[in-house]
């Protein structure tokens, strides 16, 4: 049995705007029942705001709540203000879905992506989802929406990604080009980081100094050694292990372990540490 | 609303019988005694570990040293394939059926790991195996066929005595996971060639942690626990006389109402099934409804979702289970329904109901006419009431 939410449980039992608006503004479809979970949602568009929502759905207990949470939010919402809704809004109104089933409020957020293009318009589902590469062919989950996916929820292994999207839950055939996806967002994402706080040479020495002294340098004296910085080339950070960590057989740890991992987290995540060789 | 509980979820397990319960209880207090040991405390509890194994052999119809027990049908499971696979290097390959339990499924990873060719026979739409598909699968190199006996899901039973048949003429030995059969229907282990069958305790009112596996006297097999010489050196580990017994306990007690479960309770399960497939419209039965156990069926109900109708149910007081993939969390529905082909409009839809001999009509008539409402109610949030539905969704 699942772990649901008093509130969603509440929703799926009482589900608020159920049904299918006529003559409605804006109508968005998503998911499929061979997949296993389908929502419409459809919207009385007035004047740039939500006037009403109603929703249909095939799936299980969280995907009727989902649907049901969703038309309540984005009643009387505008459409800017609607359209910056995230599945994680979705999930947090419910008081949260079990990981298994985030897939759900990821439904609901894309229902709601598509009606209002559907609203403008505009072909937008066909622009996020189907003109990528379909990686999960079970589930017909394609790159890009892995990569969005994984980038609006932080996602950083293959099984939240199937947890959110559902892809690589089937055969299991795409989980290494899953991998490949995380691993091209997050390295992207790293660049992207750095290159907006990039430092000149001597400001990455000052931090990195300054690292040393705060952080790593008190740890290691504890145990009677020390480190100090010996040069910089590009990324690679060269230091001399001294005192107690001199031939010490954990150096190697201390070295990649507390050294290069502060120096990572507060400077630059590309930054790798080496011992100088001619010590 | 919860004012009731209607238990039709006994495949999943059942209650344990109170007759079984009292006779365990001493030997969680006073007789806490080691069979294997010499002295006499407790009152010679390896002749009870005797008893209950002359208990669970008859039931079997199969001589008492035939009997392993074991933790649960999965151990067995292992134990069967496992220790024949090892007994007999020099065959490389093993058959099987696509609708295993996952104690069985699990394994062909394994056995392909160890470089052993393992076949998988599909089944039709029925849920039946084509016995010359099985003869076709049959090579000089295959050791064993393990077949499911009576299906987990459906309650289909395979047709084992020609599969063991059809086995025998090869030279090939025939393993059985009889885990949904054991206490279901009658079996004669001196009419039914089969060299090992799994069962286990808590499927016939014995509690869970005990198991069994048959193993026909002069097989050759390795043990899958080794230990100390319990079990006749087949399963190393200190008997657990408190379920040993309760499983002979049960063993004796079913044996005793297979008549009753082949008439009372299949009339129960057949008005059950009969009765929703004509109060419910878009529903039907998955699998050969004239070869399944007495206490099972499985019905496919058309654009609705599996977890949210137990969900439903569920406040009713009503216990059943589903094959789709949104209860299990493995996201694709059963690989039951997928190999017999079940659609997709029914099958993230299908409901398991198992019935015991605990259950009555009046439970039966409580769910048939609680059901066609909760069946409207989610019929009315789904989008889809047709095929038509399905081909206009997203266009």
């Amino acid at each position: 049995m699942w772990d649901y939410t008093k509130k969603v449980m509440e929703h799926y039992e009482n589900p608020r705007n159920v049904g299918s608006i006529e003559d409605a503004d804006a109508v968005g479809e998503v998911g499929s029942i061979v997949c296993g979970d389908a929502l419409k949602l459809t919207l009385k568009i007035d004047d740039g705001k939500i006037k009403d929502a109603k929703f249909k759905t095939f799936g299980c207990g969280s995907a009727i709540a989902a649907a049901s949470a969703l038309t309540e939010m984005i009643k009387g919402k505008s459409l800017e203000e609607a359209a910056k809704i995230t599945n994680q809004d979705i999930a947090d109104y419910l008081g949260g879905l079990p990981t298994e089933k985030m897939h759900c409020s990821v439904m609901g957020q894309e229902a709601l992506e598509a009606a209002i293009a559907d609203f403008k318009g505009i072909k937008l589902q066909a622009h996020e989802e189907d003109e990528g590469e379909v990686v999960c062919k079970c589930f017909g989950v394609t790159d890009t929406k892995i990569k969005r996916v994984a980038l609006a929820n932080n996602l950083h292994t293959v099984e939240d990604i199937t947890n959110y999207t559902k892809a690589g839950g089937g055969c299991g055939a795409c989980i290494p080009r899953i991998e490949d996806l995380l691993e091209e967002v997050w390295r992207g994402e790293t660049e992207k980081r750095t290159a907006g706080t990039r430092l000149t040479t001597v400001q990455k020495i000052k931090k990195i100094e300054e690292v040393l002294n705060e952080e790593v340098r008190p740890i290691l004296k504890r145990d009677g050694g020390d480190v100090e910085l010996v040069d910089l080339a590009d990324n690679r950070v060269v230091v001399r292990m001294m005192g107690m960590c001199r031939g010490c057989m954990a150096s190697d740890l201390t070295l990649k372990g507390l050294v290069q991992d502060k120096l990572r987290e507060l400077i630059d995540p590309t930054l790798e540490v080496v011992e100088d060789e001619r010590a | 609303m919860k004012e009731r509980s209607v238990y039709f979820d006994n495949n999943a397990t059942t209650r344990v019988a109170p007759e079984v319960l009292e006779e365990m209880l001493p030997f969680f207090k006073e007789r806490y005694g080691n069979p294997s040991s010499m002295y006499n405390f407790g009152g010679d509890v390896h002749r009870d570990l005797d008893r209950a194994r002359e208990r669970m052999a008859a039931l079997l119809n199969c001589h008492p040293t035939e009997v392993v027990f074991t933790s649960c049908g999965s151990e067995s499971d292992n134990h069967a394939i496992r220790g024949l696979v090892d007994a007999y290097p020099e065959k490389g390959h093993v058959i099987t059926t696509k609708v295993e339990h996952p104690a069985v499924k699990n394994q062909v990873p394994y056995l392909r790991r160890k470089g052993l060719q393992v076949t998988e026979l599909g089944v039709d739409t029925r849920g039946n195996l084509d016995l010359d598909d099985l003869r076709g699968a049959i090579t000089a190199d295959t050791l064993l066929i393990s077949v499911i006996l009576a299906n987990n899901e459906t309650g289909v039973m395979s047709p084992l005595a020609e599969i063991c048949r059809v086995a025998k003429e090869r030279g090939v030995f025939v393993h059985t996971d009889a885990v949904q059969a054991v206490g279901k229907v009658p079996l004669d282990m001196q009419k039914l060639p089969v060299d090992l069958l799994s069962f286990s305790g808590h499927k016939f009112h014995a509690p869970k942690g005990i198991g069994g596996l048959f193993i026909r006297r002069g097989l050759k097999i390795r043990p899958f626990i080794i230990g100390g010489h319990q079990e006749r050196s087949r399963r190393g580990g200190t008997e657990s006389m408190p379920l040993i017994v309760g499983i002979g306990r049960a063993a004796e007690l079913v044996g005793g109402k297979l008549e009753d479960e082949n008439t009372r309770v299949r009339a129960l399960r057949d008005k059950l099934e009969s009765g929703i497939l004509s109060k419910i419209q878009d529903t039907e039965v998955n699998g050969n409804p004239d070869k399944r156990v007495p206490n099972t069926t499985n019905i496919g109900i058309h654009f609705i979702e599996g977890e949210a109708l137990l969900l439903a149910m569920d406040k009713h007081g009503i216990c059943a289970s589903t094959g789709s993939a949104c209860a299990s969390g493995s996201l694709q529905p059963s690989h039951v329904l997928r190999a017999m082909g079940v659609p997709f409009t029914s099958i993230h839809g299908s409901v398991r109901f198992s019935l015991s001999t605990y259950n009555t009509e009046e439970e039966v008539d409580y769910v048939l006419e609680v059901l066609p409402g909760i069946v409207d109610h989610l019929r009315d949030l789904s989008p889809f009431h047709s095929m038509a539905d399905v081909e206009a969704f997203g266009a």
